[in-house]
């Protein structure tokens, strides 16, 4: 919608009319709000009239066969996609479609991709020293002090992720499950306030996907957390509010019991699923 | 403070304790031992020793982009030459009229190209404060210039280490030029003093030995402030994880610029104090191959430790100071064969071996202690 029209059109005041305060306002419940959202790569619809709520502190799992969307989706609430219609805002206040990347993460949008990358010859510690929330330009970098409150808060976050016995080892050496704790504490430093989780037990043994199911349980009330999983498994250890995603909509959503004897779940998704495992 | 912060590091402690009691048995050796002693240190080997001591911190300079930014600079030499330029031009204006051709103003390369006057760019160098200041200035403005162009496109790896070379070829031609007026092929020759002491006697020798030292000094305290802080630890991320650390806020091509200028201004340093040492500065500073010796030298002594390029660079010129003494012809076979054998057996360098000897020193005091305590 081009800025003349959005003039033109008055169903709400005009933008630069809106306070642009920073904080996220969480009061009418939702922290994120997608509607009727529709993403066409030469006319394949990978996003097709999508509707989705998240409410603050929940913790909400996507599943969904190959292409149904999910990633997508990730791509447009953190702003890297552009939707061709609809609208996303986080809290009531934000129009997430008129901001861009940094803005986004910035206002507490955090998000940890499949494949974790940490910086292997920083130690545990440094590395979530760099992802913590501070002035980023030169000169503070460089004359950067080790105060007592950022301590405080980066022994929090390795509290959280479990990784404070290894605080002083390069990141290196931590196996697959320990990087992706650390990237989630990573994310964490940053204070967020809805995380966006792409996959994170892929390629974990048993344990680590138990101790990554109470990270994220134990996340949520805090933050907001969303969740795209495969691992069936892993989505009825942790979720209460499951969404399903079918080429590129909803197609039910509820408790993990419910959308699973949704007979349109079984026949997309569950059905194979179960019959292959 | 950042900048007290390497005070309390062993490490620097240790290599600054080091090269105090080098420059002090130097300078006792040289002026309380009487000549003709077998311990005493000639005049010569003063010079020869400043001269590595510079080297030393060109090589620093390298390590601090290479080792700790992942930037293969294969140029660094063009800094460290146009430092040297600088402080040559100061020095060229100091000849004043004791030239062959007696020209009070223009050097006698210029008078013997039938110049009138002195070029624009020559002007101010007959102050010392303001060639000092171009020491800096120079090398840092090229590096400003060359980086924000290169980090702004995003040009990394081995096309960054092309076009680094490419930079300093070019200037090495550039300055072959007779119409450059910096002396074309011969350079920038036959120095007489500097600030008024005189560059032939051994005196000032011993003083620009002791300032290499001093400058060797403070240029390390400087790259290990900065390697410290956390600027420098944005900068083993950058080094590591590039698209991760832009990902996380930081500006990755400000701090690779901000490090590139610093680290050629420790270059241009090092030249200046190179120059009147060797009493000589021409055009084949510029030579790409010796960018590239320097970065055998870091390789050599150990990347991204710093005393480690400290250690590389004395020993390799000390080797070949000595192989092209007996066998000239050999030096290159010597030097080639060193690095294989630095490549195959220490991966890490001179300074790896010596950190590995140091983690088995402590694990074998955990053991200890873990015996004591069971």
């Amino acid at each position: 919608m081009s800025f003349f029209q959005s003039l033109t059109e008055r169903d709400r005041v005009f933008d630069f009319m809106t306070p642009q305060l920073s904080k996220v306002d969480v009061r009418h419940g939702p922290i994120l709000y997608m509607e009727d959202v529709t993403v066409s790569f030469d006319g394949f619809k990978a996003i097709n009239n999508l509707n989705l709520t998240i409410d603050d502190g929940e913790l909400r799992c996507i599943i969904g066969p190959n292409g149904a969307g999910k990633t997508t989706m990730m791509d447009i609430i953190t702003g890297k996609t552009r939707p061709n219609q609809g609208s996303v805002w986080f809290g009531s206040r934000h129009n997430l479609l008129h901001m861009n990347e940094p803005d986004i993460a910035s206002l507490g949008i955090g998000r940890k991709f499949q494949k974790p990358t940490v910086f292997e010859a920083l130690t545990v510690f440094e590395n979530l020293e760099l992802a913590m929330a501070a002035d980023k330009r030169i000169l503070p970098t460089l004359t950067a002090r080790m105060t007592g409150e950022i301590k405080d808060r980066i022994d929090e976050v390795l509290e959280t992720i479990g990784l404070t016995a290894l605080r002083h080892q390069p990141a290196g050496i931590l196996s697959h499950g320990q990087k992706q704790w650390l990237e989630i504490g990573m994310l964490l430093m940053q204070r967020p306030r809805l995380l966006l989780v792409d996959e994170p037990v892929a390629g974990m043994t048993e344990q680590e996907m138990e101790r990554t199911a109470e990270l994220l349980t134990g996340l949520a009330g805090k933050q907001s957390v969303v969740v795209v999983e495969h691992d069936m498994g892993f989505v009825r250890s942790i979720a209460r509010q499951v969404t399903v995603l079918h080429q590129g909509s909803v197609l039910a959503e509820g408790t993990m019991d419910e959308v699973s004897m949704d007979p349109n779940v079984v026949e997309v998704y569950l059905g194979a699923d179960e019959e292959a495992a | 403070m950042w900048l007290t912060r390497p005070f309390n590091e062993r490490s620097t402690q240790i290599f600054l304790l080091i090269l105090i009691v080098a420059v002090t048995a130097v300078t006792i050796l040289h002026l309380a031992v009487p000549e003709g002693h077998p311990l005493y240190v000639s005049g010569y080997t003063v010079g020869l020793l400043g001269k590595y001591l510079t080297y030393a911190l060109l090589a620093v300079a390298v390590d601090l982009v290479w080792g700790y930014l992942g930037i293969l600079s294969l140029g660094h030499g063009a800094f460290f030459a146009i430092g040297g330029y600088a402080m040559g031009m100061y020095l060229m204006r100091q000849i004043g009229d004791r030239g062959t051709y007696g020209d009070p103003i223009l050097p006698d390369f210029m008078v013997f190209l039938n110049w009138d006057s002195l070029p624009w760019y020559w002007l101010g160098f007959d102050m010392a404060w303001f060639a000092f200041a171009m020491v800096l200035i120079a090398p840092g403005l090229l590096a400003l210039v060359f980086g924000w162009l290169a980090f702004r496109s995003r040009v990394t790896g081995v096309y960054l280490s092309i076009i680094t070379q490419a930079m300093t070829f070019a200037l090495m031609l550039a300055f072959f030029r007779n119409e450059m007026g910096f002396g074309g092929n011969n350079g920038l020759t036959d120095f007489r003093e500097l600030l008024g002491f005189d560059l032939r006697s051994e005196a000032t020798r011993l003083g620009l030995f002791i300032a290499s030292a001093v400058a060797l000094a403070l240029g390390y305290w400087l790259c290990r402030a900065i390697v410290g802080s956390k600027l420098g630890r944005v900068c083993v991320a950058t080094r590591d994880a590039e698209a991760r650390t832009r990902f996380l806020g930081y500006r990755v091509e400000r701090f690779q610029l901000f490090v590139f200028v610093v680290s050629a201004m420790l270059a241009g340093v090092a030249g200046a104090l190179y120059v009147p040492q060797v009493g000589i500065i021409n055009p084949s500073e510029f030579d790409p191959i010796f960018s590239i010796e320097v970065v055998l030298w870091v390789a050599l002594g150990g990347r991204a430790s710093l005393y480690g390029a400290v250690i590389g660079a004395v020993l390799v010129n000390y080797a070949k100071t000595v192989f092209t003494g007996v066998m000239p012809d050999a030096w290159l076979f010597a030097l080639g064969g060193l690095f294989v054998f630095v490549t195959v057996f220490l991966p890490k360098g001179v300074a790896g071996l010596l950190e590995r000897r140091a983690r088995r020193r402590d694990d074998a005091d955990v053991m200890s202690e873990k015996e004591a305590t069971a």
